[in-house]
């Protein structure tokens, strides 16, 4: 009756062993991010944009300042492939300064903005006492009409930053700050959203059963768990802030004139846009170009950092 | 749902009062002078006669209490009078500008109609080629017109005002010499041909304004219908045999409404904040202009009445949209 038709039934549950070697979790980012045709481009063309802005000046003969006034007002030419300025300054050499200050500020911005927010997301999600206030506070900067504040912050403080740092370190502090402490709020949202899923979990459990501290909790097991929302949110942030500087400089109360930034250079271009009009399209192009590029590498990233789209 | 309404409306209160202290307390802080632009030759005690006629004799909290008695209770007195020809405010002070020296309120009044001919009226355009945009490329998701349309709407994204404004002008009005670079706000319309002066002229500044609004909506809108479209719901929509344009225009586009509602009612305040660039560019003197003057000029009072302005806006259309989301949404429950 029994004549034993499978022999050995314990043998299919035998492990033997995983087949494809052991994959990191980046790895698999990674492979998803390439598969998304739009943000490989981008991420091609902002790597572009940012070492042609801080290795082109070393190469490039002409210098930012340098003012040649015999040769000003020149179109495109091989000597000047943008033309120059009305003071004879080479303009490529001024777009790729312009562009060094529009990054750094981009970047710099962004992690102001990104450490405030996920300092503030996940003190909030983490502990309940602190989560009503901080989220107030957060709903409080959300209901202030940003840009009007940015243009009073910047018209406050220029003066007193300038005589301590000086005129270009000053504005530049100024501005990240500026920019950072007005951007944080999405961020903090979405942290301390993924922050109260997270802490309800069995590793988190587990980890404080241990006798973890607070602090090697959120730091070893909260904060590489929300990672991703946080680089999404970077991405976007270095384009808006980008953006915002480019707005400061075109309203003119960004950086001072001899100090190009590209939303400078936009603003000193559209003064001569009767005799000129082509001057305002480099500028122009570089931001759209690079906000372009990162917000499809944003896109990309999204995608790729979520597990449920991951692998299809 | 209208004890939710009153409790966010109660609430809102402190946050106003707060963001009005916020504000004032940041321009409290200004370095700038107004007696800057008086002539030297003006003696030190007249200008402190003229400092104390402008109010600025008297200490911050004084002044801030001030402030908010004249804008919470002469200003809608002042509004009042005028719909209904009584006298409640007579012989009160109001918010004067120090750069117009006239009420604040006036000024505003007389810059809102600029505002709200060139930015809302882009927002609605920009909402009506959106929405089209945005349910065709969820319907087609992947074809070539989804692919076109998510290409634009990235770059409408991307392209800041300040680039397309001036971009627009290039091509149409020094190239082509096509339309008006400068908005004329002295235009009247009164017939045929200033209608068609005021369409020229208004057409560019809509147009890039409207182009960050489509990007905006258009993609909330595909995402929303993409959503929904692969609900069990359709299905059974399809299965009982209604025709394609009732299952995707009626079922599923009342759904997906939703979430799209509350985002146009949550970008309906910066319109009144008018468009601070846009503005800038096409020399339309609407509302962001007057701002960005007030405080190159440091009209203080100026700018605070019209930063708190959009405030007010922007926490009312929040609670707007919040509601909305109730009571469109019946699975949605505050109580």
């Amino acid at each position: 009756m029994t004549d034993a038709p499978d022999p050995k039934p314990i043998a299919a549950l035998a492990d033997e062993g995983p087949t494809a070697p052991p994959r990191s979790q980046w790895r698999d980012v990674w492979d998803q991010f390439k598969t998304h045709r739009g943000a490989l481009a981008g991420g091609i063309v902002l790597l572009l944009i940012i070492l042609a802005v801080f290795i082109g000046p070393y190469l490039w003969p002409y210098d930012a300042t340098f003012i040649d006034i015999r040769a000003r007002n020149q179109g495109p030419s091989l000597a000047h492939p943008f033309g120059t300025d009305q003071l004879g300054r080479d303009t490529l050499a001024r777009m790729m300064a312009g562009g060094q200050t529009s990054i750094s500020v981009g970047l710099t911005a962004m992690l102001l903005a990104l450490v405030l927010g996920s300092l503030i997301g996940v003190l909030a999600g983490f502990f309940r006492r602190l989560d009503g206030p901080l989220m107030r506070f957060t709903d409080l900067f959300l209901s202030l009409p940003l840009l009007p504040l940015l243009l009073v912050m910047v018209l406050l403080f220029r003066e007193a930053l300038n005589s301590t740092f000086g005129p270009e370190q000053g504005i530049f502090i100024l501005i990240v700050v500026a920019i950072g402490v007005t951007s944080w709020m999405p961020t903090a949202r979405i942290v301390r959203g993924d922050v109260l899923a997270l802490k309800e979990r069995e590793f988190i459990l587990a980890a404080r059963s241990i006798g973890t501290t607070n602090f090697n909790l959120i730091t070893r097991h909260i904060l590489p768990n929300v990672m991703s929302p946080i680089m999404v949110s970077a991405t976007l942030g270095i384009a808006n802030a980008i953006i915002t500087e480019s707005a400061l400089s075109f309203l003119g109360l960004g950086f001072p004139p001899d100090f190009p930034t590209w939303g400078r250079l936009l603003n000193d271009a559209t003064q001569y846009l009767q005799d000129y009009p082509e001057r305002v399209f480099w500028p122009g192009l570089a931001i759209s170009l690079t906000v372009l590029a990162i917000n499809y590498m944003g896109d990309g990233l999204r995608d790729a950092l979520d597990p449920r789209i991951r692998g299809r | 749902m209208l004890t939710y309404t009153i409790r966010r409306l109660v609430l809102s209160i402190p946050t106003l009062l707060f963001i009005s202290l916020v504000i004032f307390l940041l321009l409290e802080l200004a370095p700038g002078d107004p007696m800057a632009q008086v002539p030297l030759t003006v003696p030190p005690e007249v200008k402190e006669r003229m400092r104390e006629a402008l109010g600025l004799g008297e200490p911050t909290h004084v002044r801030f209490f001030k402030w908010m008695y004249q804008f919470f209770v002469v200003e809608p007195m002042m509004l009042i009078d005028h719909i209904f020809g009584t006298a409640l405010a007579e012989g009160q002070q109001r918010v004067l500008s120090w750069q117009f020296r006239s009420p604040v309120m006036d000024v505003i009044v007389q810059r809102m109609p600029q505002t709200l001919w060139v930015v809302a009226m882009s927002y609605v355009v920009g909402i009506l080629i959106a929405l089209p945009i945005g349910i065709y490329s969820a319907y087609r998701q992947y074809s070539l017109f989804d692919q076109t349309g998510t290409f634009i709407t990235m770059v409408g994204y991307s392209v800041p005002p300040f680039f397309s404004g001036v971009l627009v002008i290039v091509i149409f009005s020094v190239q082509l010499g096509w339309l008006p670079s400068i908005y004329d706000t002295t235009l009247d319309v009164v017939g045929w041909e200033t209608f068609k002066q005021q369409l020229m002229q208004m057409v560019m500044p809509v147009m890039v304004l409207a182009l960050q609004t489509t990007a905006q909506i258009s993609r909330f809108m595909r995402a929303s219908m993409l959503d929904n479209l692969n609900q069990d719901y359709v299905r059974t929509a399809r299965a009982k045999g209604l025709s394609e344009w009732t299952v995707v225009m009626v079922h599923v586009l009342r759904n997906s409404m939703i979430p799209v509602i509350t985002v146009i009612a949550l970008g309906v305040p910066y319109i009144f904040g008018g468009a601070i660039i846009t503005e800038q560019i096409f020399k339309v003197n609407g509302l962001g202009q007057l701002l960005i003057t007030a405080i190159q000029a440091n009209d203080l009072p100026m700018v605070q009445t019209v930063t708190f302005m959009i405030a007010v806006l922007i926490v009312m259309f929040n609670i707007v949209a919040d509601v909305l989301y109730g009571v469109l949404d019946p699975r949605i429950r505050y109580d």
